[in-house]
């Protein structure tokens, strides 16, 4: 137990969690219920309501989200604050004033099938039913979501602190201020959290966790390190008294109303109704800046209200609830403080460069206790159950590690928070700040950008816009499909398949390891061997703990001792925290990340030889450099590393710059390809259209932490003997049958019902049986479209998506569930055999 | 039909610890919100509840910084009719006119809308401020015009000619008869004030606020400086728990002669 000094304050304890909001108590609860012992929880406001967010929340849940690791934490908290008894259900209505919201409505009746979430579309009529003080007459209908619920926070928080308590788990003080948290230095370069300095004392500590919201880039900074959050403002307003409310004698009679298209919702809380809203311009703070208890008038996160931000939400209110809203008086107000982040997820896990030094931050009410039940598992079994992929606190690059690049991305997502955001949608603010050496070339060739990991990409050529006629690729009719999509990436596809083609992978994650205790290592890391030659590469996954995939990456033996990594841009940081916090601490592994170092060009298609062959004396024969080997050669005067592989299914290499280098060779290159018609082929084609007609898998998509090796398709026939990080788990894995196996399948009709034009799917849609019944696999994961795109080659529209057993069956007739109708889909392969030249002769001859 | 007048004051919201700037010559009003002055709240509320029995006009005015225009909206959204705006370049958030030179510019104004308009039957104040607490303001401005006032006024009945209004003393309510027109001093408690409705609070985003500015009169009053006043200590002695507690509570409890 925590040895006591004479005040009976601590002065050391196995972990300190700082904050006592309903994250701070949910993650003592969960690490009691684990097994940790000698706990202590610190606040520096009063229990049981510090001050923090979760005093002033809403404290509603509308569990529907279109993403599943959302999806998957608002189900588990719901989940929780219902066995503690403390969730209320009232049902819940997001209402659409216009048509475009209509199709978001239906695209959430995808969302809500998939997580298996009661729901359905309904009138304005049936909504007038419901909620009789609507005026339905401005509505083109709603979704109804049943199981739409309140929830008591601060009650939830206390039984957490209670069970840990009743565990002799557990000590818990108010109204102690940290001053201070110090780090030592540890091995390989790294710091550790050692103690927690209080204005009662300090503890020692082996870990911290900080779970205290809007102040935790305060916090943060003690350590030396960086939360990218900033706490904003949302706006409520509490009015009333409203007879109709009063008389439900409830704290809710009504369904809550999220009034989408005007940012708002309107919640009645017993005889009155809260109006909330994220329509206001954004109001940031900085967390230094809050004001302390003793400064507050209501609490540090009920600020005064700003009252001009909210005149335009209040008449929309009006014409939406003119009877009640009409006399009633507004008797509270506040800009509520809550945690925004840069992309909108939350800040969950170990932080990547101060050890045993955790985050759970900018969570909400919602999703609060899944997000506790994750931290703690994450502790304890070093992965926790539901993938925490887009929480990951170590997932920044270091160019979003600061406040600037923090506000502008909330500023823009702030308003987005009811909005109808695409799956494609790209960034508007931050943009050009990673770019390619050579990117006034792909500017002045009509490059359309999207970011991947923050470098701008081009992901289609308006240079190529003649290829479409030539190649006779159909658009898509519908806005909704055809937004931030082009038919020049099929055409692209097409041209590269049919001569040559040249594509900006600059984004590549490059790392590169070296020292004697290399090959080892990286075997602890990987399912695959990394015994290989030298010179040639190794395709392999990463797991975790538990055999889910933590990442999937090609890596290049360029030495004894010396192995060239490379990762996708999408989870490069994720991927460096990996290796680096297993690197070895006796000093025997040298890691370096040589991202900034270097850019990658891609050259591929039936004449990639022969244009390889003008570009360097080197033997680029089949015998001469073979598939899945790797060269350093010169392109006239300056050094490249050429590896032949393929993305997109073709003949061809990745060529490896150096930085100065690459605007001349990207200019080589092309020169170089001239005579073969080459195009610039963008992202469209490498990341989806080229990888689908291959059935390759990506990691976030296909490859995630709740699926296989196996149920990917990606077992070898041998397992290697060395041991790695999830064997014991894929040992397990490779003996069972698998409860799913990933497919490709084709769309076999493409005409909407409803809307009389031929529909595009863009990914996430549920797969259903002919009859649309959802389809779930022996350990309740829902089969969903992981990937969609068109397979220009092949001729038909494409779709991954892992099924059971049982109908993972060629020739199996399905459905494709989106935009609320059912289209005809049919397996056509199973497991990781590529639909378009399925022995990959293309690409290996 | 009665006219009358109500004037607030802006005033940082009342209940969260004051802080000074460093020179200790103004309060910090970095985290502070701002509101009308509570007496002056409860004066709104009843101007309008007289109109609402007698029918009439209530009018609001204020002497403050550009900001203070968001006291005179308030103001209106529960249903004032009009606003006055009485301002100058040197009033600024933190830094108000002494209660002479305010009484002045009050005055001034008063005596040219009610050469515009007429007399203000009744003219309201605030018993005193919520931030300077001066207790002068009102006096000097009903000495100004020539107009009887009671101050800590709890109760208010408007006749035709006169005003009974009624304070709170030690043994009960003292009852004034003044003619009309008169001033009054109010205090919490006179009334609850209501809160703007939605649509209230839209309509008083478009009322006109009529805007006088005028030069500040010479002061007797000049601010030196700022004290907090010394932090009351409270000390807890725990007793003890449970039964245990109980001898300690009657020991306790006798030593203070409650038992």
């Amino acid at each position: 137990m925590s040895t006591a000094a004479s005040n009976d304050f601590p002065t050391s304890a196995k972990v300190v969690v700082i904050g006592a909001g309903v994250v701070g108590n949910g993650v003592v609860g969960h690490l009691a219920e684990l097994g940790w012992r000698d706990i202590v929880q610190i606040d520096k406001g009063p229990l049981p309501n510090p001050g923090g967010s979760t005093g002033h929340a809403s404290n509603f849940i509308f569990p529907v989200d279109h993403n599943r690791e959302m999806a998957a934490l608002n189900l588990d908290s719901q989940r929780q604050y219902t066995e503690m008894g403390v969730n209320t259900e009232c049902g819940g209505i997001e209402i659409a004033r216009t048509e475009e919201r209509m199709e978001e409505l239906r695209r959430r009746m995808v969302s809500a099938k998939n997580w298996g979430i009661p729901a359905r579309l309904v009138t304005p009529a049936e909504i007038k039913e419901m909620v009789p003080f609507i005026n339905e007459e401005i509505l083109h209908g709603g979704f109804y979501s049943p199981t739409v619920s309140v929830v008591d926070s601060l009650r939830a928080g206390t039984i957490f602190r209670e069970r840990a308590q009743a565990l002799g788990a557990l000590q818990t003080f108010a109204n102690v201020e940290v001053e201070d948290l110090i780090v030592e230095d540890g091995h390989n370069g790294t710091r550790r959290i050692v103690a927690v300095v209080t204005d009662r004392g300090r503890i020692d500590a082996e870990y911290v966790v900080i779970c205290v919201g809007v102040w935790a880039p305060k916090l943060a900074k003690m350590a030396g390190t960086y939360i990218p959050l900033t706490p904003a403002v949302h706006q409520m307003i509490d009015v009333g008294p409203i007879p109709v409310l009063e008389e439900t004698g409830k704290e809710l009679g009504f369904p809550i109303i999220r009034d989408m298209d005007t940012f708002c919702y309107e919640r009645q809380s017993a005889g009155s109704m809260e109006v909330g809203s994220y329509a206001h311009r954004p109001i940031f703070m900085k967390a230094e800046e809050i004001p302390s208890i003793k400064d507050s008038r209501l609490s540090p996160t009920e600020l005064p209200i700003t009252m001009d931000d909210f005149d335009p939400q209040l008449e929309q209110a009006l014409e939406l609830m003119p009877d009640i809203l009409g006399t009633a008086e507004i008797k509270y107000a506040i800009n509520g403080l809550l945690s925004l982040t840069p992309d909108a997820f939350p800040l969950i896990g170990p932080m990547p460069d101060v050890e045993n030094l955790w985050s759970c931050c900018a969570v909400w009410i919602k999703e609060a206790p899944g997000a506790a039940r994750m931290l703690a598992e994450w502790m304890t079994h070093g992965q926790p159950e539901i993938d925490p992929h887009h929480s990951d606190i170590t997932r920044f690059y270091e160019y979003a590690r600061n406040d600037s690049h923090v506000r502008a991305r909330c500023a823009e997502h702030f308003q987005k928070t009811y909005g109808i955001v695409h799956p494609r949608e790209q960034w508007a603010s931050e943009r050009g700040v990673r770019t390619a050496p050579y990117h006034d070339r792909t500017e002045a060739l009509g490059a359309v950008y999207f970011l991947a990991g923050g470098m701008e990409r081009p992901h289609w050529y308006e240079s190529n816009a003649g290829l479409v006629e030539k190649f006779g690729v159909e658009g898509r009719e519908h806005e909704w499909d055809a937004r931030w999509w082009s038919p020049i990436i099929n055409a692209e596809h097409l041209a590269m398949k049919d001569s040559v083609g040249m594509v900006d992978l600059a984004p590549f994650v490059v790392f590169e390891f070296d020292g004697p205790g290399t090959k080892d290592f990286l075997q602890s890391m990987t399912v695959n061997s990394v015994d290989v030659a030298v010179g040639k590469s190794i395709y392999t996954p990463l797991l975790d703990v538990n055999g889910g995939f933590r990442s999937d990456l090609t890596m290049l033996r360029i030495a004894e001792n010396t192995y060239r990594v490379m990762t996708g841009a999408f989870d490069g940081p994720r991927d460096k925290y990996w290796f680096t916090s297993h690197l070895p601490a006796d000093g025997s592994v040298h890691f370096q990340d040589l991202t900034s170092s270097y850019a990658v060009i891609g050259l591929w298609g039936p004449n990639a030889r022969k244009v390889m062959g003008k570009l360097t004396e080197a033997d680029v024969s089949h015998e001469g450099f073979p598939y899945g080997t790797t060269q350093e050669v010169l392109f006239g005067s300056i050094p490249v590393r050429l590896f032949r592989i393929s993305y997109v299914g073709e003949l061809g290499w990745e060529i490896y710059v150096q930085t100065e280098h690459a605007r001349a060779v990207w200019d080589k290159v092309a020169a170089a390809g001239q005579e073969f018609g080459i195009v610039p082929v963008g992202a469209g084609v490498y990341g989806t259209t080229g990888r689908l007609e291959k059935g390759y898998r990506l990691m976030g998509s296909e490859l995630d932490g709740e699926y296989t090796v196996v149920e990917a398709g990606l077992a070898r026939p041998k397992v290697k003997s060395a041991d790695f990080i999830g064997k014991a788990a894929y040992l397990k894995h490779r003996d069972e049958d698998p409860a799913a196996i990933l497919c490709t399948l084709t769309v076999e009709d493409h005409l909407s019902a409803r809307d009389g034009i031929k529909r595009y799917m863009v990914g996430g849609e549920t797969i259903t049986t002919p009859d649309g019944e959802r389809i779930v696999d022996r350990k309740g994961r829902v089969s969903v479209v992981t990937t969609a795109g068109s397979g220009p080659s092949y001729g038909k529209f494409l779709l991954l998506s892992y099924l059971p057993p049982a109908l993972a069956v060629e020739g199996t007739d399905l459905c494709v569930y989106y935009m609320d109708e059912l289209y005809p889909v049919k397996v056509a392969v199973v497991g990781s055999t590529p639909i378009f030249d399925p022995t990959d002769a293309r690409m290996k001859s | 039909m009665p006219r009358i007048l109500v004037c607030v004051k802006r005033v940082p919201a009342p209940g969260a610890r004051i802080t000074l700037t460093a020179d200790h010559t103004a309060i910090d009003v970095k985290n502070l919100g701002f509101t009308t002055s509570p007496h002056e709240e409860c004066a709104v509320e009843e101007a309008i509840r007289l109109v609402e029995q007698h029918g009439g006009e209530a009018t609001v005015l204020t002497l403050g910084p550009a900001e203070a225009e968001e006291q005179l909206r308030y103001a209106v959204s529960v249903g004032i009719a009009k606003a006055v705006h009485v301002t100058h370049p040197s009033l600024v958030a933190e830094t108000g006119w002494d209660p002479q030179a305010t009484a002045a510019a009050l005055t001034e104004v008063i005596a040219g809308l009610e050469a515009a308009d007429g007399f203000f039957d009744l003219i309201l104040f605030g018993n005193e401020s919520a931030d300077a607490g001066g207790f002068q303001v009102g006096v000097r401005v009903a000495h100004k015009l020539g107009r009887p006032i009671v101050n800590g006024i709890k109760s208010i009945t408007l006749g035709d000619t006169a005003v009974t209004a009624q304070r709170e003393s030690t043994s009960g309510f003292e009852v004034y008869n003044l003619p009309l027109p008169a001033v009054l001093g109010v205090k919490e408690g006179l009334n609850l004030p209501r809160y703007p409705t939605l649509p209230g609070r839209l309509k008083s985003k478009k009322a006109a606020v009529a805007v006088s500015t005028v030069e500040p009169a010479a002061g007797g009053l000049v601010t030196e400086n700022f004290d907090n006043a010394a932090e009351l200590v409270v000390q807890t002695t725990m007793l003890g728990t449970g039964e245990a507690a109980a001898p300690a509570i009657v020991d306790l409890l006798e030593r203070l002669g409650l038992l």
